[in-house]
């Protein structure tokens, strides 16, 4: 356990000497944040009764969305993993006494976390001096702002068994670029990234809840802002524990198998 | 001398293309990767507008319509004025002291460095959404509306293509990217599918009188879809062709500015 610490260490000590990148990032992420509840309160104006969702929980949807965007980015993979993959480095990660699944698993963590360390808290900030309507409000209660950092971190881990999955893919094909555009896409509109999951039609919602996607943004967003609660919140938990576990077994034997029969590319 | 640089153009347009086509697998996956991200976009809309008929008195042919112009808008400039994006790496690689020495004109040489035609695929996207907004919001085409069209499509990718030479010009200084001129283009090129009008007054003036984006969007889209029948806002777009004086007046403090980079 103790080696896999300090890959985690080293990549996060790597990733927080990018703060010219992150003040870029935050930036976007802000005016994003700005625009999009711009745009949602434009529809709510026009009926406010069709918005499927408090006009103050969509709020704080949007800032946490991308305060912690890159907790929950579909589109985030360590770069030098590939390029492991693509020109046959790899061999050098397996010649190493450790194994790869957590090698790889702990950077992944590593690299999130710092990105997100140098982004979230500015963000959150200006959004709660904003003025009304725009402004992050407050938790539904002290119980629902634990529950959100929970199921946040379960959140994050779920996100990184399903990118590790991926790499264990892309492991297995000699050109994986169409696994890492047509898997994050598709990943990333189930997850709510582009609209929260409310705003899908009823029956497609239901379906939708039950897949590992909405475990990642969806639930610990959600709890926040009070917009899942009770019964519906407790089962949301449950199945994001649960896809936990079914893509961390997957993942693991995905790349037992894979490296038994590795191909190393290039010479 | 016109006719010359013209030719000159081409022929590097012609050497970007050809050389891209080299590598047929990757575009032709960079294309399909774009238009699952207009599936996402369009499918979005479409979920949201079942909910609200409308919004701000815009329904969805609307703004698909008014989404697939600036997807035009942007692509085009992004394929022509590539140049300039990738700019930082030609002062990093002091590719530019190249650029000095030759006899031509230099923003020419650097347009034509570049020349993205995987930017097809969004372009083509725009397309099918314009036609299809044109369409369903059962719009009477005549002379004055295709000309409308005409100065939209043309202002808005002149204004992505200045918002490009600003950052390229802001390379000279810093000589790196600046990542946060995204918000810029594609923050405009995803925040502007609807007319500028929703976002509420004040934004709608720094649209119009800071960085123009609303000239060559929400007023003419309005004339457009007949919602304003007066004639100027037809030739509205052409006003924001001044935005490029001072992206061109950056560009040449920067020129004079610039130090080389390489050894």
């Amino acid at each position: 356990m103790k080696k896999y610490l300090s890959f985690f260490r080293l990549r996060l000590a790597m990733g927080l000497e990018y703060r010219v990148a992150a003040l870029a990032g935050l930036t976007t992420q802000f005016f994003w944040g700005f625009m999009l509840i711009g745009a949602y309160r434009a529809f709510y104006e026009s009926n406010p009764s069709a918005f499927p969702m408090t006009f103050q929980a969509m709020v704080s949807y949007i800032w946490l969305q991308q305060a912690f965007l890159a907790f929950f980015n579909t589109w985030r993979y360590d770069n030098d993993i590939f390029s492991l993959i693509t020109d046959g480095g790899i061999s050098y990660e397996l010649a190493r006494p450790v194994d790869l699944y957590r090698m790889w698993y702990a950077k992944n963590l590593a690299m999130r976390i710092s990105e997100a360390a140098l982004r979230f808290a500015p963000v959150l900030l200006l959004a709660v001096l904003l003025p009304q309507p725009f402004r992050l409000g407050k938790p539904a209660s002290p119980a629902h702002l634990l529950l959100f950092l929970c199921t946040m971190t379960t959140g994050l881990l779920l996100m990184i068994a399903f990118v590790m999955i991926l790499y264990g893919l892309c492991m297995r094909t000699v050109s994986p670029t169409g696994i890492r555009l047509f898997i994050p896409a598709i990943a990333e509109f189930l997850s709510g990234q582009i609209i929260p999951l409310p705003f899908f039609p009823e029956k497609m919602r239901k379906v939708l809840e039950l897949l590992p996607f909405a475990g990642m943004q969806n639930v610990p967003l959600r709890i926040y802002g009070g917009d899942l609660s009770g019964d519906a919140m407790w089962m949301s938990i449950a199945l994001q524990i649960f896809w936990l576990g079914v893509f961390l077994v997957l993942g693991k034997l995905l790349f037992r198998s894979t490296v038994r029969r590795a191909v190393v590319q290039g010479g | 001398m016109k006719n010359h640089a013209f030719r000159l153009y081409r022929h590097y347009i012609s050497i970007n293309v050809r050389s891209a086509m080299q590598y047929k697998a990757s575009f032709v996956l960079t294309i399909l990767g774009q238009t699952l991200a207009t599936v996402s976009t369009l499918l979005s809309l479409v979920f949201i507008f079942r909910r609200f008929p409308n919004v701000k008195g815009f329904t969805i042919n609307d703004v698909i319509l008014c989404c697939g112009i600036v997807q035009m808008q942007f692509a085009a400039a992004e394929m022509w004025a590539r140049g300039f994006d990738r700019f930082a790496e030609t002062v990093r690689k002091a590719d530019f002291d190249r650029i000095l020495l030759r006899p031509r004109n230099q923003i020419l040489q650097v347009l034509g460095s570049q020349f993205e035609i995987s930017r097809i695929g969004r372009l083509i996207q725009g397309i099918l959404m314009l036609v299809y907004g044109f369409l369903k919001a059962g719009i009477s085409w005549n002379f004055m509306k295709v000309l409308t069209l005409v100065h939209m499509l043309f202002a808005g990718t002149m204004l992505f293509s200045g918002l490009h030479m600003i950052r390229a010009s802001l390379c000279f200084f810093t000589l790196q990217g600046l990542e946060f001129m995204n918000i810029f283009t594609d923050g405009f090129r995803e925040h502007g599918k609807y007319p500028l009008s929703i976002y509420g007054d004040k934004f709608l003036l720094v649209c119009t009188f800071i960085i123009p984006y609303a000239l060559t969007q929400y007023y003419p889209l309005l004339y457009l879809l007949g919602k304003r029948t007066d004639w100027w806002l037809a030739f509205l777009p052409l006003l924001a062709l001044l935005f490029l004086i001072p992206c061109f007046l950056l560009w040449r403090i920067g020129v004079r500015h610039y130090q080389s980079a390489g050894s």
